[in-house]
């Protein structure tokens, strides 16, 4: 905040000995409390789920996005809850991933399926799009990062708009883009690197070319992330409609190196 | 006290002459100058005969490239080589400074240094300084014993391992190796991955980039490949920024005569004298 | 060797203090001409040392003859930017016509001002077309301070590029320098070097830049690709 000379809730006093802008005049002897800070209402995450990751694939013949997300609810370092499911499907053309407080997530998910009610009584045929829930979520997660009380949660929304890939992210400030590629927390770091280059070497990928792609991706993570786990989910979005896999295994992982010898 | 007869030899290590003064300074609100970070990208990878190390070439200074072709991967011995990230002065210091030591143990011992005896130098002292001398290193070497390949940290623990990663683009790097290291790769299957790590690196991360270095070491023989690829070309500027002679303002100018006085001697030999030898 | 960013669900028991704010990089630069303006950004979206996405453009249009830049705080852009597109299209409703580039420029400098105390963490530039249809250039700080200049640059490589247009635009500090109104080619090239070499040194900086280009026939958009590492 090198822009500001000042704490960043509170400006200094207009003059010497003066009341700070929207504060009371503290007179000597009497002691008026500073009314012109925030209260910091924001918690802590406590369960908390670890990356997503999600990528647009088009081959010509087939397109669509492919999302991943491990199911471990960490409970600080103790792997807590091996049963939390973070991809969501909120209608045929939608799939919600989500990391960070899963409290946090179960209710935003209850606030999306409301909106789903409602968009269902009127009846009119019409379901949301990815950019509508994508927008509206980024005006939801600032209001409450504005509020000092932060969903604390990276939501990557993955689906089909119009008939072509829609992939966005949003962060608990508000932070929203979209992209080609996304990965949150970790998986930004070490898996976003890996599907950058796989995408650059084979750009029109089908879907179970992504699909085995993502599968790498989340063994690689699982090497990698300490919060991670060997059960995760796969949702694939694609014109035809929203599919996301039972509970899945790494199977296949390689603890070779451990034998190195020394 | 020193003098031309009596010089004071410093006292060997670290001087903290200044420490109180300059603590009192950055209560003051004075803190200390920034080290160049290297920022970086190191890593190493044992292949069939031998180890690749590879690094970036960024080094920056909070947000600012302070270099754009820094050499990261530093000289230890004929067999041996060192990556270093973290602080740049405390990698090259501590990597010459063992290098040196490890020239005398060639000398005294006539016989190729095997690498872990660089690895415990290395880490020794690196844990005497408890973590203030900030370099994160990667050694490799080939000796008698075949390929070897530590992961030194700046606290002094170390890791012997097939294949390893440093600095803030560690993490795209090792995903790279997580996917593709396997055992007893040949050299050129080596290089590759050893180059698509630091790509990675270079790509992804934000404080590594510009070149590629890559140090193949072999039983006997080194390739030190710099750069090995320069993995982002230099845009082309448009317009030519050179300046008409005179553009710098000129605010006043005096000229002060040097004035020279020159006094020449001269000494000519007596014609027939025997040329004497100088002897002062 | 640089801090990775801890990311949620370390320690529980911990408490992380919560920032409303992040820096998210980016440059902008804008130079106004005669009867010219061109307005440029880089497109890359950073948080940390991590890349978010290499393809967002940081320039919104406005009008047809008014195109802002901002950078900074990226969820405060979005906000902003939202907000300020909104009251313009209350505008035209109202008055059936596209407010004029002066008016914009206040009304920009009051929306920031109103969040004095909770600023938008935002470098906004304000390029387009006067009344009388000459170039223009707004800067502006987080709280509206604004100001009308020639030419600026903001954002991550601000410290790099401003010297470099005082120079090359401005013409500040030369001994017989001819000061004629800069050429739109000319424009175009200053902007485009300078975000090459802002690329060079600044690691928040690079991917691509896109260049509008605005004058009395509307706005054109060029791009170009800059380094990727």
């Amino acid at each position: 905040m090198a822009h500001f000379g000042f704490d960043r809730f509170s400006a200094g006093p207009l003059w010497h000995n003066g009341p700070a802008p929207g504060g009371i005049y503290n007179f000597p002897g009497r002691q008026v409390e500073d009314s012109g800070r925030f209260i910091e209402r924001s918690k802590q995450p406590i369960t908390t789920g670890t990356s997503v990751i999600a990528f647009k694939f088009d081959n010509g013949v087939e397109k669509g996005v492919a999302i991943a997300s491990d199911m471990l609810g960490s409970y600080g370092s103790l792997a807590r809850f091996r049963d939390c499911r973070r991809l969501f499907k909120v209608n045929n053309q939608i799939i919600i991933g989500a990391g960070g407080d899963y409290a946090d997530f179960q209710y935003v998910q209850s606030m999306i399926e409301q909106k789903n009610i409602d968009d269902e009584c009127l009846d009119d045929g019409f379901s949301m799009k990815p950019k509508a829930i994508y927008t509206w979520l980024t005006n939801v997660l600032y209001n409450r990062r504005s509020k000092m009380d932060p969903f604390w949660n990276n939501f990557v929304v993955a689906g089909i708009q119009d008939g072509e890939p829609y992939l966005g992210s949003i962060d608990k400030l508000g932070t929203a883009y979209v992209d080609n590629i996304i990965g949150t927390g970790l998986g930004m770091q070490i898996g976003v690197p890996l599907i950058r280059e796989a995408i650059e070497k084979k750009p029109a990928m089908s879907k179970s070319e992504a699909q085995q792609l993502l599968v790498h991706t989340m063994e690689v993570l699982f090497y990698r992330d300490a919060r991670s786990f060997p059960k995760y989910q796969i949702g694939i979005v694609t014109p035809d409609g929203v599919t996301i896999s039972d509970p899945l295994y790494l199977d296949n992982q390689k603890w070779g190196f451990a034998l190195y010898k020394k | 006290m020193a003098s031309v007869l009596c010089p004071e030899f410093t006292a060997p290590g670290f001087s903290f002459e200044n420490h109180q003064r300059n603590a009192f300074l950055a209560k003051k609100g004075f803190p200390a100058p920034k080290a160049t970070k290297t920022g970086t990208t190191i890593v190493g990878a044992v292949f069939r005969d031998g180890v690749v190390l590879g690094a970036d070439t960024r080094a920056t200074e909070d947000t600012i490239v302070a270099s754009k072709n820094c050499q990261k991967i530093h000289y230890m011995a004929p067999n041996m080589y060192c990556c270093g990230a973290g602080t740049a002065a405390d990698t090259e210091f501590t990597t010459a400074s063992i290098s040196s030591q490890l020239e005398l143990h060639r000398l005294n011992t006539g016989r190729v240094v095997p690498v872990v005896t660089a690895n415990m130098m290395l880490r020794q002292m690196l844990f005497r300084y408890q973590g203030h001398i900030g370099a994160a290193l990667i050694l490799g070497g080939v000796d008698n014993a075949g390929p070897h390949l530590y992961n030194i940290y700046p606290h002094g623990s170390s890791d012997n391992l097939p294949y390893c990663t440093m600095g803030s683009g560690s993490l795209g790097a090792m995903a790279v190796f997580e996917s593709r290291w396997k055992p007893n790769m040949s050299e050129e299957e080596a290089k590759q991955l050893v180059r698509d790590a630091v790509a990675a690196g270079v790509f992804n991360d934000l404080a590594s980039g510009n070149n590629i270095d890559l140090c193949v070491i072999r039983k006997g023989a080194v390739d030190f490949l710099r750069p090995y690829q320069v993995a982002n070309e230099k845009g082309q500027r448009i317009n030519s920024y050179k300046y008409k002679k005179g553009t710098t303002v000129v605010l006043n100018q005096r000229v002060i005569p040097i004035q020279v006085e020159e006094e020449i001697v001269r000494k000519v030999p007596a014609p027939d004298a025997e040329e004497s030898m100088d002897t002062s | 060797m640089a801090l990775i960013e801890p990311f949620a669900g370390h320690t529980p028991m911990q408490a992380q203090r919560f920032s409303p704010y992040s820096d998210n990089g980016g440059t902008i630069v804008a130079i106004a001409g005669e009867d010219f303006a061109v307005i440029g950004s880089d497109t890359r979206l950073t948080v940390g040392y991590s890349i978010n996405t290499r393809e967002q453009s940081k320039l919104f249009r406005l009008s047809d003859k008014t195109v802002l830049a901002s950078c900074g705080c990226w969820c405060d852009v979005l906000t902003l930017t939202r907000v300020l597109n909104a009251r313009l299209q209350m505008y035209n409703h109202e008055h059936q016509k596209e407010m004029n580039t002066p008016a914009v420029a206040q009304l920009l400098s009051t929306m920031l001002y109103y969040k004095r105390f909770f600023p938008y963490y935002v470098s906004n530039l304000l390029a387009g077309l006067d009344a009388e249809g000459k170039g223009a250039v707004y800067h502006y700080d987080p709280v509206g301070h604004y100001e009308r200049n020639q030419y600026y640059a903001g954002g991550s490589s601000s410290a790099l590029l401003q010297p470099f247009l005082d120079n090359q635009v401005g013409k500040k500090n030369m001994n017989g320098v001819v000061q004629e109104p800069i050429t739109r080619e000319r424009a175009v090239a200053i902007v485009k070097d300078a975000f090459i070499s802002a690329a060079e040194r600044e690691i928040h900086t690079g991917d691509a830049i896109i260049i509008n280009i605005i004058d009395k026939t509307g706005v054109k958009e060029e791009r170009f690709a800059l380094r990727k590492d």
